[in-house]
């Protein structure tokens, strides 16, 4: 067959297409759902600038097909505000000065994401660890390792109010 | 990308007719970190896919067997390397999984798939071959289990017929006391393939040491020394070294874009002397 029906939950919204079989999922992304937040750098999972959250896990979308997703759970950087407000990672990188060019940086965001999501508490050297898969030519990383510090201490911060009786 | 047809078997005897109807012409899909960027480049002739992740038998991830682990074919290295079983039996296989790629490759990566590339530079193979995985296969005509090292044929060539797959890869826990190690040496730090690797698996009370040797040959290279000199820490330098060079010598490096044949001999040995010290160090440590 070469082309198939598949139906993939992206940030919260089920979408039901029909895709030619070669598609990679970031093309599906970008120029069937017009999410062109995922970007494509190297397209042979070298940079991390197609990362998005597959089942939570971070994964290149260059390196997979549409039809593979079929019956999965996505996260792009769209997905990552949340009525009309900006995800504690977002605004950490603007006020740190995370963000230079910007082409790396929805795939970071994604990256840090599934780094405070598994390790709340993550430690400078893990968080390096964890986006050790995404290229930043311009920022050095330190900004954007700060950034991501920033965030994690608001979202304790943030998890601590919530919990309280 | 080049066009090429998709498909997702439920069944084995569906993966079997596939097979062979496609005869050499089809790739087998699991994690694809390999695959999709060879499609994308046109280096293969492969007109279809065969996605192999809709059979639910592959997906048995990391099973307890009789005195060993065994790892399913979709098991992703990204599992394997935070599983406990893993890191406390097989120490060099975790540490070389965490060579490859990066978090987003190990998330997608198969330990099988690396191995069924049958690259020289595998991450992956000279652990396995120094703990002494048996891989699983299974084809439309029945099972047959080999010896990792007899997987391994040519550069980009295994054992595996045209109908055949790899269901799971056998690990059985090495004698204890033991110490293992595993070292790359690349152009770089981060994602880069392998201009020498080499895992070494230290068993004092047999008096034995085996080395793997990654991308100094036509395929990864297993190599063992029996007699003790290797072992005994009482053993003259001069003694551990020509044993050593013995072992080295086995290996048929060649020159290419990461490195000149000479480097790779010299960094050979070297980093097999390395490996040996880190692994009769963390014997040390696990005794006391």
């Amino acid at each position: 067959m070469i082309e198939k029906t598949i139906t993939v939950t992206v940030n919260g919204e089920v979408h039901t297409r029909t895709v030619k079989v070669h598609r990679t999922l970031l093309e599906f992304i970008r120029e069937d759902l017009y999410l062109t937040g995922t970007k494509e750098g190297c397209n042979e999972g070298e940079c991390g600038g197609c990362t998005i959250l597959f089942d939570g896990k971070p994964l290149n979308s260059c390196m997979m097909l549409a039809m593979e997703a079929d019956g999965h759970d996505i996260l792009t950087v769209e997905g990552l505000e949340k009525d009309g407000k900006l995800h504690p990672l977002q605004e950490a990188f603007i006020e740190v000065g995370a963000v230079q060019c910007g082409f790396c940086t929805p795939g970071m965001l994604l990256s840090a994401k599934a780094c405070l999501d598994e390790f709340p508490d993550a430690s400078e050297d893990r968080i390096r660890k964890e986006i050790e898969g995404n290229i930043c030519r311009c920022t050095g990383y330190n900004r954007i390792v700060q950034a991501i510090q920033v965030a994690a201490e608001k979202m304790r911060q943030d998890t601590l109010i919530v919990n309280k009786p | 990308m080049s066009t090429f047809q998709y498909y997702r078997p439920q069944r084995f005897e569906e993966l079997w007719q596939l097979m062979v109807e496609y005869n050499n012409a089809f790739s087998l899909l699991a994690g694809g970190t390999d695959l999709l960027v060879r499609l994308r480049k046109g280096r293969t002739n492969s007109r279809a896919l065969i996605d192999i992740k809709g059979l639910q038998e592959l997906h048995g991830g990391i099973q307890e067997i009789n005195g060993g682990l065994r790892v399913g074919a979709l098991a992703l290295m990204g599992d394997l390397v935070d599983d406990a079983r893993m890191q406390q039996h097989f120490p060099a296989l975790v540490e070389a999984m965490k060579w490859v790629g990066s978090t987003q490759i190990r998330n997608r990566a198969t330990l099988t798939g690396n191995i069924c590339n049958a690259s020289p530079a595998a991450d992956t193979a000279p652990a396995l071959l120094v703990y002494g995985a048996r891989v699983n296969i299974l084809g439309s005509l029945g099972e047959r289990t080999l010896s990792l090292e007899d997987f391994f044929l040519a550069p980009g060539r295994s054992a595996l017929n045209p109908h055949e797959i790899v269901q799971s890869i056998d690990l059985s826990y090495p004698e204890t006391p033991n110490g293992s190690s595993f070292l790359r040496l690349t152009r770089r730090r981060g994602f880069d393939l392998a201009t020498v690797s080499v895992a070494c698996l230290l068993i004092p009370e047999a008096g034995r040491i085996r080395f793997g040797l990654g991308a100094v040959a036509p395929t990864p290279l297993l190599v063992i020394d029996g007699s003790g000199v290797l072992t005994q820490t009482e053993s003259a330098q001069v003694a551990k070294e020509s044993a050593l060079a013995k072992l080295a010598e086995r290996a048929t490096p060649i020159s290419d874009v990461r490195a000149s044949k000479e480097y790779r001999q010299a960094m050979l040995f070297a980093l097999m002397s390395k490996a040996q010290h880190i692994a009769s160090e963390r014997l040390n440590q696990s005794r006391s």
